[in-house]
């Protein structure tokens, strides 16, 4: 059954309006059931679950390695970031030493899917509020970066480069210079963006006092990521929790105290320079090295020494038909992802499967803060707020 | 007395001239449509169409017969009547008020004055505004037959938005009427022919423009309002009403909504055209075919760099939302409209005493 909201008496003049799960800015499949008064949102509920995969399920019939793959299309506009979240929380479990040029190659790649991704948000929640151009120039150079991932994956999406221990194999010669000429552009193309919105009359109309949220309500709902350090709490996964050598990176944390929908906006906008130079780092600092862990029973062997050494093979033959057999155990491993905190809760019977993976998907989060943005305002102003705390419903309704 | 030789001519040259403006109009909004995706698609450093025909001439046509070829759907509690009634209403509208623009000299033919106009109404600039105003009930009508919700708040936005415009439309163009003291298009345009000079050097061309900046401003922005484009297309506003009004509408009866919409824009372009940059007025030289030819192609000129412009703004700018609408409509153009009327009537009492 549908969600629903009931008129309340006296109320008849109301009217109750579904909003999606077909609407064009209710980005994919969200359901939204809004009791208007005139144009005035009284009330909201959202419904999920129109898009639900059963992902979480699938990973305990699936092995530690063949989970990778269901992670990319859960936040299906950041699949690097939740490669990454599994496969930590993979190898906290395994007690996995990874090479540093493993970590430096997906501390690079995950900045450039923050950036991809919020290019993303950017052009929808820009057409969402009219601006048609920025999402086209948002789309453009998001295919460069897609570009890049597909050069040292082959898919330019569903990534899977990430695996436990390391990496899937050696990203090509000659990738780092088409990062290089990425960000040389960039920079450029973030003042385009800008140069159309930041100081848009129009724009700053429609997002300035929009969607308020204090702080203090952003932590008790459980809002993380840049929607969070929209309402002035700078509090990022990769300053309080670093992982994968982000302590080794300077970079600030973008935040803005207003809490509004421009805030959100200013805070994403910042954090795709401020990634840009962390790619800039890693790019430079991108230490020589093997890209896998030295653990043969849980890496996969290179092709070459499977024709000269038995043991390679052995192993090669044992992770793929049965997979690896970590220690009994749970872990929770987080990640900063574009969205917010990204969690992975993996428990282990010792098997080779997961005997239960629970995702802390932040999308599931943020999406609670929306009715207490939207009370209250109009309809228009539900487009913006949803927009602007960026959720991706595959990742909602796992 | 016209003796029925004459009435009969008449009537021949008048029928000729509604056959070939209704032809040049329904190809002028076709291809309008494919400028338009042209045009915003390089700002948005793509290509827009380009497989039908060389690039893309032939869409338009294509667009057509997609539309004719669509199954026409109509909501199960739809009214019948009304909403079968609303995209004609739409259609009629946005067509009539094409009659009383003049688009250039006149010519003789056989001892005959033939203007190029299909009718010279001494009132002609009430009777657009007249006819335009009539198209709102298209949208309401079309709001409201389709008894589902998101076409009846398009609807109602529709209705506050293009009445507030309305006012502030019609009071942009009161300066100019007070200036020209006529409301017959052909008159206000004839006015603005030649040249202002300051010691026998040509500066500027007499164009209202010049002597009604603040009035234009008012008239456009009221104009992009009237035809619901953006940063004022909320009647139709995708992102949050789906379509708008006519989110039930499918296969030609839809055509014909967004056919009228484009009617609409070559019309308030038209008029602007007439109003503030002197309708046909341009440089004229060569034999009398080319001094026939040549206005109505400085007419097309000036209708077109309105239209581009249009496309221009939707490439740029966002929408605005609906409270923000009517504030602008009513705290900012109306006054800005009201106070351009008092300048220029002081000023002309001035110049008169």
């Amino acid at each position: 059954m549908p969600l629903t909201l009931e008129k309340v008496p006296g109320h008849e003049e109301r009217v109750i309006l579904s909003m999606g799960p077909q609407h064009p800015s209710t980005h994919g499949v969200l359901r939204l059931v809004l009791e208007l008064d005139g144009e005035t949102v009284v009330r909201a509920l959202y419904d999920i679950g129109y898009l639900h995969t059963g992902f979480e399920k699938s990973f305990e019939r699936l092995t530690y390695s063949q989970d990778i793959t269901l992670t990319d299309r859960m936040d299906y506009l950041a699949p690097l970031s939740n490669n990454l979240g599994f496969c930590l929380a993979v190898e906290k479990l395994l007690d996995l030493e990874i090479p540093p040029k493993a970590q430096w190659v997906r501390v690079l790649l995950t900045e450039l899917t923050r950036i991809a991704s919020h290019l993303v948000w950017l052009g929808t929640h820009a057409l969402d509020i009219g601006a048609m151009s920025v999402f086209l120039y948002c789309f453009r150079e998001r295919e460069e970066i897609l570009k890049i991932f597909e050069m040292v994956s082959g898919q330019r999406m569903m990534t899977s480069y990430f695996r436990i221990g390391g990496l899937a194999l050696e990203p090509p010669i000659g990738w780092l210079k088409r990062v290089e000429k990425f960000v040389k552009i960039f920079p450029d193309r973030i003042d385009e963006y800008e140069d159309l919105l930041t100081r848009n009359p129009i724009w700053l109309k429609r997002t300035q006092g929009v969607g308020v949220i204090s702080g203090d309500d952003a932590v008790a709902l459980g809002v993380s990521g840049p929607s969070l350090r929209g309402s002035g709490v700078a509090w990022d996964v990769r300053k309080s929790h670093p992982y994968s050598s982000y302590d080794r990176f300077q970079f600030e944390i973008p935040t803005r105290p207003e809490g509004d929908v421009y805030a959100r906006y200013l805070v994403r906008i910042g954090e795709m320079r401020e990634s840009l130079k962390i790619v800039r780092q890693a790019m430079e600092g991108m230490p020589e090295g093997p890209v896998k862990a030295n653990a043969p029973h849980i890496v996969l062997p290179e092709r070459d020494s499977m024709k000269t050494s038995i043991e390679a093979l052995i192993y090669h033959f044992k992770i793929v038909t049965e997979g690896f057999h970590p220690p009994v155990g749970e872990v929770y491993h987080c990640v900063e992802s574009p969205r917010g905190e990204l969690g992975f809760y993996v428990v282990s019977d010792g098997s080779p499967r997961p005997m239960r993976c629970h995702v802390r998907a932040p999308s599931f989060a943020n999406l609670q803060a929306l009715p207490k943005m939207i009370e209250g305002r109009l309809i228009a102003d539900v487009v913006a707020c949803i927009g602007s705390i960026d959720v991706v419903l595959g990742e909602i309704d796992r | 007395m016209a003796t029925s030789s004459d009435l009969g001519f008449f009537l021949l040259v008048t029928i000729v001239k509604v056959a070939i403006i209704l032809w040049v109009l329904l190809t002028a909004i076709a291809y309008l449509t494919w400028l338009e995706r042209k045009v915003i698609g390089h700002i948005q450093s793509r290509w827009g169409p380009y497989l039908v025909g060389p690039h893309g001439l032939l869409q338009p046509l294509a667009d057509g017969v997609k539309f004719l070829f669509k199954e026409d759907i109509m909501p199960a509690d739809a009214d019948r009547l009304v909403y079968w009634l609303a995209p004609f209403i739409a259609m009629v509208t946005a067509f009539l008020s094409i009659a009383v623009i003049p688009f250039g000299e006149s010519f003789e033919l056989r001892g005959h004055v033939i203007p190029l106009q299909i009718t010279d109404l001494n009132v002609g600039l009430l009777f657009v505004f007249a006819v335009t105003s009539l198209g709102v009930y298209s949208i309401v009508l079309a709001g409201w037959a389709s008894n589902s919700k998101y076409p009846l708040f398009g609807g109602l936005r529709s209705s506050a938005q293009m009445i507030s415009y309305e006012l502030a439309l019609g009071l942009g163009v009161v300066g100019v009427l007070m200036i020209s003291g006529t409301l017959s298009l052909r008159g206000i345009a004839a006015s603005q022919l030649g040249f202002w000079r300051l010691g026998g050097i040509l500066i500027l061309p007499r164009w209202n423009i010049f002597l009604q900046p603040v009035g234009f401003l008012v008239y456009f922005m009221a104009a992009i309002a009237e035809t619901n484009r953006v940063p004022f297309d909320l009647p139709e506003g995708e992102t949050e009403l789906v379509a708008g009004f006519h989110t039930e509408y499918s296969s030609f009866k839809f055509a014909m909504f967004f056919m009228s919409e484009y009617a609409n824009m070559v019309t308030v372009s038209c008029l602007a055209t007439l109003l503030f940059f002197g309708g046909w007025s341009g440089p004229v030289f060569g034999p009398g075919w080319l001094r026939v030819l040549l206005p109505v192609f400085w007419f097309c000129l000036k209708v077109f760099c309105f239209l581009f412009f249009y496309i221009w703004v939707r490439g740029t700018l966002p929408r605005f939302r609906y409270d923000q609408l009517m504030a602008f409509g009513w705290k900012f153009l109306l006054p800005l409209g009201l106070a351009n009327i008092l300048v220029t009537s002081f000023v002309l009492a001035w110049i008169h005493s």
